[in-house]
């Protein structure tokens, strides 16, 4: 799990938080002291085991989280793309992402830490299931700041998250999607930060949390890579990951780092690329492929921005992926051409669910289908560095997004959605434009 | 390092905040200016997108000054526009300084903003940790760089902010964001005697809304009131702006009187 006893990798910048020119501490002065608190947390019991921390967060791991995951052949996908196709399963993790890595992590931490109470954002609704339940595993009590745009387009982690005990605080700032999210949970914590940790739901935020969760995270490809080596008996020539903050991203990069694998993040290109000036929007959320150095959120990294540098409101049909900044680890790394940032649009994304739901019988996440929309880009022809084993990562099953994809799929041309007539007869598409199209007809 | 804004509390000062196109250009200029007669210093809010330190009162009205239009280059223009001659100090956050001009950085939006006349500098989102730059360069320019002191900050961060701070500093009553209460915080008096030696004039914020307040905290020891929300309020009211100017000035007058009656 942790980093210098993995050879080779300890040579990190990560020391003072700084990467590159990434990184930084951009808070205020009251949460200071307490991000002060965690750094030292971080060291002890995360990089030096102290107390046991980490054996028992690789137990807990395990017998809750269900680790290891699979490293699956997907066969559909490899005859299709005439080269072998692997997938990490982080699916399969309980609650359906690799999120419960790091939400389990913190808050076993904070537990150490003797704080009494959890706060997270969540966007998709995936983090603050993992952190709903990672906190009623370790029975701490928790609320958990989510926009009202996501609370309607992922409603079942809603329910989820209520379900497991945690509240839901609705933000409704903005345009309700997870930059207010973090905002508002940052300012949760600035009046709480005592007796409250803020469980991060991405390697974003202010130093030690880029490092704090990208620790947590790299059992992906600690485990992936173990796993190549005995299944396939070589490394892949390329990592795939979906990359929104950059959780999965660099979780599923980072013990492959020091060896000859190209490793690519596939960002929401969402309906097209490039900031709007004149609206303050960007229809996208591809932060590495187009923005430009800032500050958002504690962290000087790629941003979404207009000329002033006001943060402009991102778009993607995926709620996690819809996101104005993006880790200062993985900008740094980008600069360094050492991860290839490229972005997949909202349809390809959502052609992408599908092809995978039928073509291996995996419904992946929205924020997932990213990274096989952007396979699908290359068989057609585009320069192609995978080479001839891609590993894929799975970021998350797609149950959470069925009535998005019903609704977003209704409204377009793809040729491999199925059709829903079976739904549609029996007067079954519930809410939403689906429906309402379906009655003007 | 300057001492400008320092000279402006010899009696107990009334350092307002507003933010700068809030409800819009015109209506703020006239409300910034009705300040001037009560104020010793006006903290004069640069809207940024994402304030992560402010409560909604303040949220909102940076979230009116920017549909409105207000850019970092229409804030300068509106300080030189400003009849006052109460010091202006410009609270905003990292990022808009960082992208001003053609240089990353602090330097050219600090260079602007002394152009224009502002004597100093609050920025919530940045700690000591990430100042140096912006500290060079109001050396460089003559501004004051004011920090904020929180009732969590102890230690080593409190030599660190010392050696740093200029103009004033900006102790926070309590732990939060910005918004005006209804009690004042037991905090303060402790928070102020964490910084009892220190040679800046201190100044108390988060929280104060009455002249009673006012006076509560000069008596705690406090060399002056930072108000924002409970003024904001007053903008947010929507009310036209012969009233709401009107207000301000029975506030600003309110809690003046009540800053020099916690020195009696
Ligand atoms: C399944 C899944 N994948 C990816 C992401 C994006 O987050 P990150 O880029 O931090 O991995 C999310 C975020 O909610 C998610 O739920």
């Amino acid at each position: 799990m942790t980093a210098p006893t993995e050879g080779g990798r300890s040579a990190r910048t990560e020391a003072d938080g700084k990467y590159g020119a990434y990184g930084g501490q951009y808070v205020p002065e009251a949460l200071m002291p307490a991000i002060e608190e965690l750094t030292d947390a971080y060291e002890r019991y995360v990089l030096d085991n102290e107390e046991g921390f980490i054996d028992e967060f690789r137990r807990r791991l395990a017998d809750f989280g269900g680790r290891p995951t699979p490293l699956q052949r997907a066969d559909q996908l490899s005859a299709r793309y005439d080269r072998e196709v692997y997938l990490k399963r982080e699916d399969l993790l309980h609650g359906g992402a690799h999120k419960l890595n790091n939400a389990l992590g913190q808050v076993l931490l904070a537990q150490y830490m003797g704080k009494d109470r959890i706060i997270a954002e969540t966007g998709a609704g995936q983090h603050g299931t993992a952190t709903a339940m990672a906190a009623a595993h370790l029975d701490m009590p928790c609320e958990i700041y989510m926009g009202e745009t996501d609370i309607a387009r992922q409603r079942p982690n809603v329910f989820r998250i209520r379900t497991n005990g945690a509240e839901v605080v609705p933000v409704t700032t903005g345009r309700g999607t997870l930059k207010e999210a973090i905002s508002e949970t940052m300012r949760d914590w600035a009046g709480t930060v005592e007796n409250t940790h803020y469980v991060i739901g991405s390697i974003v935020g202010p130093h030690p949390f880029p490092a704090l969760v990208r620790t947590f995270q790299s059992v992906i490809s600690e485990e992936a890579r173990r796993q190549a080596r005995d299944r396939i008996g070589r490394l892949p020539d390329s990592v795939v990951a979906c990359a929104g903050g950059g959780s999965n991203t660099m979780g599923a990069f980072d013990a492959f780092r020091d060896d000859d694998v190209a490793l690519y993040a596939v960002e929401a290109g969402g309906s097209s690329l490039g900031v709007d000036q004149d609206r303050g929007v960007a229809p996208n959320s591809a932060s590495l492929s187009t923005g430009t150095e800032g500050v958002l959120h504690g962290a000087r990294t790629k941003l979404l921005q207009d000329g002033d540098g006001q943060i402009v409101e991102s778009h993607s049909v995926s709620a996690g992926l819809d996101y104005a900044g993006v880790g200062p680890e993985l900008a740094h790394l980008v600069d360094r051409g050492q991860v290839e940032p490229v972005a997949v649009d909202d349809d390809d994304a959502l052609e992408a669910f599908h092809r995978l739901s039928q073509a291996e019988g995996i419904i992946p996440a929205l924020e997932t289908a990213h990274a096989f929309g952007y396979l699908e880009t290359v068989s057609e022809g585009q320069a192609d560095g995978l080479g001839e084993v891609v590993l894929v990562n799975v970021s998350g099953r797609g149950d959470k997004d069925l009535e998005t994809v019903l609704e977003e799929t209704a409204d377009r041309e793809l040729s491999v959605a199925p059709n829903m007539d079976v739904l549609r007869r029996a007067g079954g598409l519930g809410g939403g434009q689906a429906d309402a199209a379906d009655q003007g007809e | 390092m300057t001492v400008g804004l320092t000279e402006t509390f010899e009696e107990p000062a009334f350092v307002p905040y507003l933010v700068a196109g809030d409800p819009g250009y015109e209506d703020s200029l006239a409300y910034v200016e009705t300040l001037a007669d009560a104020a010793d210093v006006i903290e004069l809010g640069l809207p940024f997108s994402e304030p992560i330190a402010e409560g909604p009162t303040i949220q909102e009205a940076i979230v009116r000054a920017l549909e409105e239009g207000m850019t970092p280059e229409r804030y300068l223009a509106f300080v030189r526009e400003l009849s006052v001659e109460t010091p202006i100090v410009c609270m905003t956050y990292y990022n808009l300084l960082y992208q001003y001009g053609d240089e990353p950085g602090p330097r050219p939006f600090v260079r602007a903003a002394a152009r224009a006349g502002i004597e100093g500098f609050v920025v919530p989102d940045l700690p000591v940790e990430e100042a140096d730059p912006l500290r060079a360069a109001c050396d460089e320019f003559g501004l004051d760089l004011i920090f904020i002191v929180a009732p969590t900050t102890e230690g080593a961060r409190l030599a660190r902010i010392r050696e740093l701070v200029s103009g004033y500093v900006y102790v926070q009553a309590r732990m939060g964001t910005t918004g005006a209460r209804e009690d004042v915080s037991g905090r303060t008096a402790a928070s102020l005697a964490r910084i009892d030696g220190w040679s800046v004039p201190k100044a108390v914020g988060f929280g104060i809304k009455t002249g009673e307040h006012a006076e509560r905290i000069v008596r705690a020891g406090a060399d002056g009131i930072i108000v924002g929300s409970a003024l904001v309020e007053i903008v947010a009211s929507g009310e036209d702006r012969a009233a709401v100017t009107d207000r301000i000035a029975t506030k600003a007058a309110e809690l003046k009187r009540g800053a020099l009656a916690g020195d009696e």
